[in-house]
């Protein structure tokens, strides 16, 4: 350096030797690892328009040299984790429900891709636990609708319930009271009557009254004594498990509107290895006989 | 060059005695001399040979050999288990070292560790100074390795400010270049053997050089070699000054009774230059030489007193010893010794080392109560365990008869090196069922086979009959796993939910 640096006397500071009336700029410079954090980030940003895509063009857009792509990355994960599964979805969809259940390690695959299809599709209506609501079954009691063996949940699954398919579930309560088939009265009284079939205490009256209409209108499904009958997916009126409710409210309004949910048929939208994955799953929440 | 020439080169032909140049070497990472906004001086200190440079030696090679033969080092487990002996295994959560293995959730164990290095470092700071830092501090050794690095390449301390200063020549680029390189193959080499702790060393060493490692293992290697470079070869005194929080915790840790490098004072002071044939009486033995200073790779002048700066590695008192050695005067001007030792003679009385004081005596209980409890621990280590998780969704299941069914997911832990049969047996509650799935049988206790060193998960479904649900809205009830053969018993109280309203 052959000039001098001037040093300014307040601050003490180098100036960079500009003078504007009078007066000097402090030389101040950027900090050198912030340039040179800032030199390296422009290197890599042209490093990286090379290497990989960037530029958007009219059809299209730079590859790169890498010719990265995020969806081939994904597809070929995809197929990756296909082709790791492959042997024992194999497995599964020649064994029987019953020799899934007796494999200890097919069973553990099975009930880990149970679990993830359940969590994915049932859920939503039945509840993460398979717990139900409202209008949804309980899939954890021991009081099934369509039967709780493996083949009839495996079937269940696969054709839905009132879900359009030809072979599906079907089964429907006439709505008693809104297509007005019973008078208001007669229902007040079919409903004191299911009441006590429950094994509570009902109005003795109503109760005789109701009888009568029962062994008329319902029993021709849900059997003589109310137990029920599986083939048509008529519930057992003497348990204590209620679809919509088991207030004397709650099964008016059944009674008065027949509600019949739906479930879908998935037997098109997951495959058969699947759906025996989540028929073992849904047997082993604790209901399954 | 002979012993009438200068040690120092620099020191501008000033001479501090007969045949001992002054140094120019200033104390430039001194706290009076630090300031804010100023850049760093490099510091290059003098290569100075002597009894403990020889100490420092040999424990960087010591901890060095450590550090790179430990992941070598091999321990039969038995054929399920990995025979390294220290091994840190991630991808099958488990910490092997020597005899012992400890599982995720017995990290408490790496906590007792940490407490006994902790107050190890507490007890030896209050007896002997800092000698983590001086002597076998990671920082200090690799600081050291790349300082001898640079020695070679470069020169000494003189030939190293030349060369600093000089222009950027050819010879200057090819040192410069060369230096850097050696470097980054010895942080390359720190941060692949630290990889090696964390997975099977000969596999990966192979797998390394055939460049079929993970992609993790390249990146942590890479990180480490940086990390190593910058630390140790370009930020050195710098981390122990600024980045360090022991430098400002020993502080607590010593008192005037602890060791530490002391400038005698009251032997050295006043100091000056002494010229040939003149008396030592009525002076100090300090000639000002600043050999010290130039010696110390931390940049300050020991005579300053204790201070942050200092990691007590005793180079000075190397250099110190040569210079008293040539003028003929007793070593040791500057030595391991006590504050309260300089008072002592100050006031002529005799000097004594009080290693026994209530600061260490205290340390060393804890030392020893912490250590008892790990060994203990340790010795009794159950080698069953069981967690049991209740179904919350749905938390109990009312079945047609009014019998109320909660799920549990109850996972037996063996943590010995052989399968073993574990007996699961619930109680507390009078149960109408009890079901392990998978299991055909309903029997009581449910035996359940566990492989070695694994976890078993089953499902439990336990029901209650509608008469024995009681009026609480929940029941206790008790897991009970029990190891027959060696008769090992775990219970785990958990809350059997009844669906009964309050």
């Amino acid at each position: 350096m052959s000039k001098k640096k001037e040093v300014d006397d307040v601050s003490g500071t180098e100036t960079t030797g500009h003078e504007w009336d009078g007066i000097k700029e402090l030389n101040t410079p950027l900090p050198r690892w912030w340039v040179v954090i800032f030199i390296a980030t422009i290197v890599w940003a042209v490093g990286y328009w090379i290497v990989m895509p960037a530029w958007p063009l009219v059809h299209g857009y730079t590859h790169g040299i890498l010719n990265h792509s995020q969806r081939d990355t994904v597809t070929a994960n995809v197929n990756a984790l296909k082709a790791a599964r492959a042997a024992r979805e194999h497995a599964l969809d020649h064994a029987s429900l019953k020799q899934i259940q007796d494999n200890p390690e097919l069973l553990q695959f099975a009930m880990a891709e149970g679990k993830s299809v359940f969590g994915d599709n049932c859920a939503p209506c039945h509840g993460d636990g398979g717990q139900g609501a409202h209008g949804y079954p309980n899939l954890n009691d021991d009081v099934w609708l369509w039967g709780g063996k493996l083949e009839d949940i495996q079937h269940t699954i696969t054709v839905g319930v009132r879900s359009g398919a030809p072979d599906t579930r079907e089964s429907q309560m006439p709505a008693f009271g809104r297509d007005a088939i019973l008078k208001p009265g007669e229902i007040e009284d079919l409903t004191q009557y299911v009441v006590h079939l429950s094994g509570r205490r009902a109005d003795a009256g109503a109760m005789r009254r109701g009888g009568k209409l029962f062994a008329d209108n319902c029993a021709a499904c849900h059997g003589p004594e109310g137990r029920g009958e599986r083939k048509v997916g008529a519930p057992n009126l003497t348990d204590n498990e209620w679809l919509y409710g088991g207030a004397p409210e709650n099964i008016h309004d059944q009674i008065w509107n027949g509600h019949g949910g739906v479930m879908p048929t998935w037997g098109g939208r997951l495959t058969r290895e699947t759906i025996k994955s989540l028929a073992v799953y849904v047997h082993s929440l604790g209901g399954g006989e | 060059m002979t012993a009438h020439t200068v040690i120092d080169r620099l020191g501008g032909g000033q001479q501090a005695a007969e045949g001992v140049a002054r140094s120019d070497a200033q104390a430039t990472n001194s706290a009076a001399n630090r300031k804010l906004y100023k850049p760093r001086v490099p510091i290059h200190p003098r290569e100075q040979d002597g009894v403990y440079r020889k100490i420092k030696w040999a424990m960087m090679a010591v901890t060095l050999s450590i550090y790179y033969l430990i992941p070598w080092v091999r321990w039969d487990r038995g054929p399920d288990a990995p025979d390294q002996a220290v091994l840190v295994d991630f991808a099958h959560q488990r910490f092997y070292f020597f005899f012992i293995e400890i599982w995720p959730q017995e990290v408490y164990y790496i906590t007792g560790l940490l407490i006994l290095a902790a107050v190890s470092l507490f007890l030896v700071n209050a007896l002997f100074g800092r000698l983590w830092c001086g002597y076998s501090c990671p920082q200090t050794v690799w600081t050291d390795l790349f300082i001898w690095v640079e020695t070679k390449i470069e020169g000494d301390r003189n030939a190293r400010i030349k060369l600093d200063a000089a222009p950027w020549t050819a010879n200057k680029i090819v040192k410069r270049v060369s230096k850097h390189a050696i470097w980054l193959m010895f942080a390359v080499a720190t941060g692949g053997a630290w990889v090696f702790y964390y997975n099977d060393a000969p596999t990966l060493l192979h797998q390394l050089l055939t460049g079929t490692a993970s992609i993790g293992n390249y990146a942590f290697i890479g990180i480490l070699a940086f990390t190593t470079y910058s630390l140790g070869g370009l930020m050195r005194e710098q981390v122990c000054t600024y980045m360090c929080p022991w430098p400002r915790i020993q502080a607590a840790m010593s008192d005037k009774e602890s060791l530490t490098v002391t400038y005698r004072s009251d032997r050295g002071e006043p100091r000056g230059a002494h010229k040939k044939g003149d008396p030592w009486e009525d002076r100090g033995s300090c000639i000002d030489c600043n050999q010290c200073v130039a010696a110390c790779p931390m940049g300050i002048d020991i005579r300053d007193g204790a201070q942050l700066e200092c990691i007590n590695c005793g180079l000075c008192i190397d250099a110190c010893d040569d210079v008293m050695k040539k003028i003929g005067q007793p070593a040791r001007l500057i030595a391991y010794d006590t504050d309260a030792n300089i008072q002592r003679r100050l006031k002529g009385e005799k000097t004594r080392f009080r290693f026994l004081r209530p600061r260490t005596m205290f340390y060393a209980a804890v030392l020893v109560i912490v250590s008892a409890v790990m060994l203990f621990t340790l010795a009794t280590r159950r080698t069953i365990d069981m967690d049991v998780l209740r179904d919350r969704n749905p938390n109990y299941v009312t079945l047609a008869d009014g019998a109320v069914r909660n799920g549990y997911t109850v996972k037996l832990l063996n943590l010995s090196s052989s399968a073993r049969d574990f007996h699961l047996a619930v109680s507390g509650l009078k149960t109408r069922e009890v079901k392990v799935i998978g299991l055909e049988t309903d029997i009581m206790p449910a035996i359940l086979h566990v492989p070695a060193d694994k976890v078993r998960t089953v499902r439990v479904l336990v029901t209650v009959a509608k008469a024995d649900l009681g009026t609480a809205g929940s029941r206790d009830i008790t897991f009970t796993v029990t190891e027959p053969v060696h008769g090992q018993v775990r219970a785990v109280g958990q809350v059997f939910a009844t669906g009964v309203a309050q």
